[in-house]
């Protein structure tokens, strides 16, 4: 009898926090449900008040009209043009990040030169440093450099590696057991090779993460762009969004959904084609600071 | 053999050079550069001109956005960083429980914190718009008119607060995992003792936690001071600079109206900001962040 009311109650407090997910659930989708529902409407239902949610006609061209925003007058498919910019920018980032900081990691976890433990030190020092401390000094350097207007600014930092994926990888490297090393040392290989051909396999799961975030910060990333790129033809999705709402924003409020829906989907399929590695990824950057 | 040792030096060096012109030319080079701007005239056409502590004095004393922008960024800090922990905490804690279901809820809950912040932003001003918004359509089918939010000088810097727990999901993951990590006995031994859920979060949970919350803290004061593209787009400080946070101004500052020495004076003000919160958080951490007691 007793047991039975225990159970009862567990079903009652489980039931309980299922209702509260759910809600709490609701709640977190509702603005990319609004965005969705909107992308689909006819302008004039945007007006409404209240809202409504189901779009009486259900129009897909939204997304084309928003894809081909003045192309006839600009010569070029703006949101095609700004997609492959991104693109570009993503594929240089995530090879100079992924290249740069395994190879310094591999050096900061299993070289031995004096100095390292003072200048792993420093490294980590510069992650402290905020970003708009550098952006004057960067700017003018690249100025000088005749890159401004170029994605230059925007990806060959990438190929010098940057503190934060030194420590990721660095502590990765840590864990695989340095008798491999000493072995294949042995067995009369390089260094390098070491690197390449017996460690860098076994840290696939690592890079994985590494080149994950760097695309996804390269995706999102709108400071950078903002500062370096000028004309349009230059610029990448989130520089294109930006602009587009607000030529935009104020009358057609389902075009500019439909065009942030058309930013947001590739990053929300790669989540669910990658789980397991955002997951990952962000386990390990958060819990050995 | 001391031949093979330099050899080994050689080629750790080598290893590490990548960095280490990295970090002379993007890091180390810029920041120093920058000291020397702060105490120069400088709009990038010409040459800097060295004109002493003029920038901070002009700063300090006769500059009332440079005080708001602190303000602005100050409060920011204050309330979201403790909330956003408070939610992301509280939500791995729900999702920590054994029920079925928890994947999906985990994704759900996760998805808007990889959403591009300029994405985020283009939707929340839709949202927020004051008359034909969901947020106010939403409060009136239940008799609540509500506010401008975004337009509105009371109501904006809350409304970015708002729009800032909607990527809880990031630190939710990271708790998460660090919820793992606290040992299975030690609950199983309090439950043998009759201890309360309350207990158990205040005596065993928490301290195991409080490491990983410590960093979150620190990352999200620093993140305060970073804070740029949700202003810029949804807002661009205003209304009447109630959102003009810190980064947002020196951006104004130094692109458009080119003042970049006077940028440069705030860059490393908000340097000394910086580092001087980071230490006051390190030497609280003595008294309750606990380390490595497992």
């Amino acid at each position: 009898m007793a047991k039975g009311t225990l159970e009862n109650q567990r079903i009652a407090s489980v039931a309980t926090i299922h209702i509260i997910l759910i809600i709490l659930s609701a709640i977190f989708l509702l603005p990319l449900a609004w965005m969705i529902s909107t992308s689909l409407k006819p302008t004039e239902e945007t007006l409404l008040s209240p809202p409504t949610w189901i779009p009486s006609r259900i129009l897909i061209e939204n997304f084309g009209k928003a894809w081909n925003y003045n192309a006839d007058t600009l010569g070029y498919v703006p949101f095609l043009v700004y997609g492959r910019n991104t693109i570009i920018i993503c594929f240089l980032v995530v090879a100079g990040t992924v290249i740069s900081n395994s190879i310094v990691g591999y050096s900061f976890a299993r070289l031995k030169w004096p100095g390292r433990d003072l200048a792993f030190a420093l490294t980590l020092a510069t992650m402290m440093i905020p970003f708009p401390i550098l952006m004057v000094p960067l700017f003018g350097l690249f100025k000088e450099l005749g890159w401004i207007g170029t994605f230059r600014p925007l990806w060959v930092g990438s190929f010098f590696a940057g503190a934060f994926n030194i420590f990721l990888l660095r502590q990765f490297f840590r864990t695989i057991p340095f008798e491999l090393s000493e072995a294949a040392k042995l067995d009369g290989c390089s260094e390098w090779n070491i690197f390449t051909q017996v460690i860098l396999p076994l840290a696939k799961p690592a890079l994985a993460v590494v080149a994950l975030f760097s695309f996804l910060g390269t995706w999102n990333d709108f400071l950078g762009p903002l500062l370096y790129l000028q004309s349009q033809e230059t610029f990448t999705l989130a520089l294109g969004l930006r602009s587009y709402q607000s030529q935009n924003g104020g009358t057609d409020w389902n075009l500019v959904m439909a065009a942030s829906c058309m930013v947001i989907a590739p990053v929300i399929i790669l989540f669910f084609f990658a789980q397991k590695t955002f997951i990952q990824g962000i386990a390990a950057t958060g819990l050995k600071g | 053999m001391s031949r093979q040792k330099r050899q080994q030096n050689l080629i750790g060096y080598l290893f590490i050079s990548p960095w280490l012109i990295g970090f002379s030319v993007f890091t180390a080079w810029p920041f120093l550069q920058s000291l020397w701007l702060s105490f120069t005239r400088y709009d990038i056409i010409s040459e800097p001109k060295w004109v002493g502590f003029a920038n901070y004095h002009a700063l300090f004393t006769q500059d009332p956005q440079f005080w708001q922008s602190l303000q602005v960024t100050f409060t920011y800090a204050a309330v979201a960083v403790p909330l956003g922990i408070l939610c992301g905490f509280g939500l791995a804690l729900l999702l920590n429980i054994r029920i079925k279901g928890q994947e999906i809820y985990r994704t759900l809950f996760y998805i808007p914190s990889i959403v591009p912040a300029v994405a985020t932003s283009v939707i929340f001003v839709w949202i927020m718009n004051p008359q034909i918004g969901l947020l106010n359509g939403l409060l009136k089918t239940v008799g609540i008119i509500g506010p401008n939010w975004l337009n509105d000088p009371t109501w904006s810097l809350t409304s970015l607060v708002l729009i800032s727990l909607w990527g809880v999901g990031g630190s939710m993951v990271i708790y998460l995992a660090g919820l793992k990590d606290v040992p299975l006995s030690l609950y199983e031994a309090s439950l043998v003792d009759g201890a309360s859920a309350w207990h158990r979060l205040k005596a065993i949970t928490w301290p195991f936690m409080t490491p990983v919350i410590f960093f979150n803290l620190i990352m999200g004061v620093i993140g305060s001071f970073q804070y740029f593209t949700n202003a810029f787009i949804m807002t661009n400080g205003g209304p009447q600079d109630s959102t003009l946070f810190y980064s947002l101004y020196l951006f104004n500052r130094a692109f458009r109206y080119l003042d970049m020495g006077y940028a440069s004076a705030m860059a490393w003000i908000l340097f000394v900001i910086v580092v001087g919160a980071t230490s006051i958080l390190f030497m609280t951490q003595k008294k309750w962040v606990q380390y490595g007691n497992n």
